[in-house]
């Protein structure tokens, strides 16, 4: 594990900036998809892509790398843009998504895009396939890591139960979860549309170890992840609250902007703040 | 007469021929190819003993998982298991796999192009005094519509023995689907049993040239064996085709009886929509057009009852075959 030092910090927090404007751009160009999410989740993205993942971009088949399974499919234009700046593919290509003929579905397809581990969108079933790909770690004592990536609105999901409930039993502790516990889905805010709480007490029944970090915060996401890998009696989930739209004023904590993509004012307007990091720079 | 190329069971005919179960067959199958492969992997969501997958857990327990009355839980962890080098049989109820866990399965296993094996029991309404809610007459429609997917219906124990260890083999997902009850044996160790090839059960004796072809899979290729010797006694001559791969699907073997006969009737223990008999009726609508009758589920449910019982009350009997032989030769 390389050390999370101040410098290293500010290069994520930087990266991040930079995937949330590659976010915009994408979700513009393509006309269609998901805005909130992604923007939420850019600064665990980049501490996962350029931190803590063990990977290698030129090889994303290599045996031995850290698995990240992406549950909630439609969170990917931020994934895409990660993958981009790290190396999987050039970074010209994100504004291909949700194009004919290109390797960026709208939901991730794994035989599309390398790297992307699972075919995704459908809910609920991400942990089920990182608790299998745990489980071949363990046949095969390989030492790789298996995260998975959930929404909250995820949580509705019967599907999902039944892999918390499993991944508790067997005690998998191979695989760390993580949760973008925003507070919205498309309908409206969770506890309006099916009330989640309380999440840390239902996990802590289902025998998980839980932790809660300010999804936005470089060192509080490395400093979970490091502690979930120290966790040998049980599966550990990571409740990393965010805001959905972070960094675009318009669009935090706003749902409506779930499943919709800037018009081009907006996406102007929106990079406009990005680029001056929220008007505390000028920019042009 | 039966095909004297294939081996098969000499005393079919006889009063009492020997019987045996297909999840029987399965369950010896699970075994030899976890004995062959220590990367072949056994599910069970709380069936183990009923769909005997029991040998395997016990065998190598290391490898078995039980993930408990779970099944969308279950194909989603075989998923994850076959993309990581694993070759991972999932076994439950087909009403509920792939009944209840379709999209997971469309998803995570075809989509994804995971290697994972679906073997769905208590197929067919032989299943009997349970009723239909665990009688499945819908999975092959099910399976056969998923890109990627293969879809396998073994005739008997013998013949699912064969088609589990050959599944192991065959790279990407597949669909087995087995009986309940224990059926007859019409195939010998010796039959050959070659994924995507159907195989000529019976055919007209002297050279007769046969007016319809019979076209089934799973155990009602008895039926269909019991329909074709009562039937050349009224000098109907026949060829019965035991089709286990339903997909992919044997075209040229299809075609050429279709073209030879001129006629076909497509018998399987399912709904007569979407099943064997519908990817026939597709294959040859586009080759060759030929007249067709169908026996099975007449979109309806099952109900309970004794397996035969049913297999009688739903018009899947040798005598519902020889009336659809005859009702098709007159569409000639």
């Amino acid at each position: 594990m390389f050390e999370l030092t101040d410098e290293k910090i500010k290069f994520l927090e930087k990266r991040a900036n930079e995937i949330r404007e590659s976010v915009v751009k994408m979700l513009y160009e393509a006309g269609s998809g998901h805005s909130a999410g992604p923007l939420g989740m850019a600064d665990v993205f980049s501490a996962f892509y350029f931190h803590i993942l063990n990977h290698k971009p030129g090889n994303p088949d290599w045996p031995d790398r850290d698995r990240l399974v992406l549950s909630n499919g439609h969170i990917c234009p931020v994934r895409y843009a990660a993958m981009a700046y790290a190396g999987y593919f050039p970074l010209d290509e994100l504004n291909t998504l949700r194009k004919l003929g290109s390797r960026l579905q709208g939901h991730p397809h794994r035989q599309s895009l390398p790297g992307t581990e699972t075919t995704s969108g459908p809910l609920g079933t991400g942990l089920s396939q990182a608790i299998g790909m745990a489980l071949a770690a363990k046949l095969d004592k390989k030492k790789y890591r298996v995260y998975c990536f959930v929404s909250d609105g995820e949580q509705n999901e019967g599907n999902h139960w039944e892999a918390v409930m499993f991944a508790g039993k067997i005690k998998i502790n191979n695989l760390t979860m993580l949760m973008d516990r925003n507070n919205i889905q498309i309908d409206g805010f969770t506890e309006d549309v099916m009330p989640l709480e309380p999440l840390r007490e239902k996990y802590e029944a289902f025998n998980w170890r839980v932790m809660e970090i300010n999804g936005h915060s470089i060192e509080e996401i490395v400093d979970a992840v490091n502690e979930s890998k120290t966790i040998y009696e049980k599966p550990t989930l990571i409740i990393a609250h965010t805001i959905p739209g972070k960094g675009v004023s318009f669009m935090e904590n706003d749902y409506a902007w779930h499943g919709k993509p800037p018009t081009k004012d907006q996406a102007l307007a929106a990079l406009k703040e990005l680029r001056s990091l929220g008007g505390k720079i000028e920019t042009e | 007469m039966l095909n004297p190329e294939l081996h098969l069971n000499p005393d079919i005919f006889s009063e009492n021929p020997e019987t045996a179960a297909l999840r029987d067959g399965y369950g010896a199958g699970l075994l030899e190819a976890g004995a062959e492969n220590s990367d072949v992997v056994a599910l069970s969501a709380d069936l183990t003993e009923s769909t005997r997958a029991e040998a395997f857990a016990a065998k190598y327990p290391e490898r078995f998982f039980e993930v408990g009355v779970a099944e969308q839980n279950m194909v989603g962890v075989a998923a994850g298991l076959g993309l990581s080098g694993k070759i991972p049989f999932v076994s439950s109820y087909a009403v509920f796999s792939p009944g209840r866990n379709w999209e997971q399965i469309r998803t995570t296993i075809c989509y994804n192009d995971s290697n994972v094996k679906i073997a769905g029991h208590h197929a067919g309404v032989s299943t009997g005094p349970d009723g239909a809610t665990h009688q499945a007459t819908e999975d092959i429609a099910l399976m056969r519509t998923l890109p990627n997917m293969k879809v396998f219906a073994p005739c008997d124990a013998i013949e699912a023995k064969k088609a589990t260890v050959a599944a192991a083999k065959i790279w990407g997902p597949a669909y087995l689907r087995f009986a309940r009850n224990a059926t007859t044996l019409m195939t010998t160790e010796e039959t050959p049993f070659i994924p995507g090839k159907a195989e000529i059960f019976w055919h007209p004796g002297n050279g007769k040239k046969p007016e319809v072809a019979i076209i089934g899979c799973g155990p009602l290729i008895y039926n269909c064996l019991l329909a074709a010797k009562n039937l050349e006694k009224q000098k109907i001559h026949v060829l019965v085709v035991n089709c286990h791969s339903i997909k992919p699907l044997d075209s040229r073997t299809i075609v050429s009886v279709a073209k030879k006969c001129g006629a076909v009737v497509a018998v399987e223990e399912h709904q007569i929509a979407g099943g064997l008999g519908g990817a026939v009726a597709e294959l040859l609508s586009e080759e060759h057009p030929t007249p067709m009758e169908f026996v099975g589920m007449r979109d309806t449910f099952g109900e309970s009852g004794k397996g035969e019982e049913l297999i009688k009350k739903y018009g899947m009997a040798p005598n519902h075959i020889e009336k659809a032989v005859e009702k098709v030769l007159k569409k000639k």
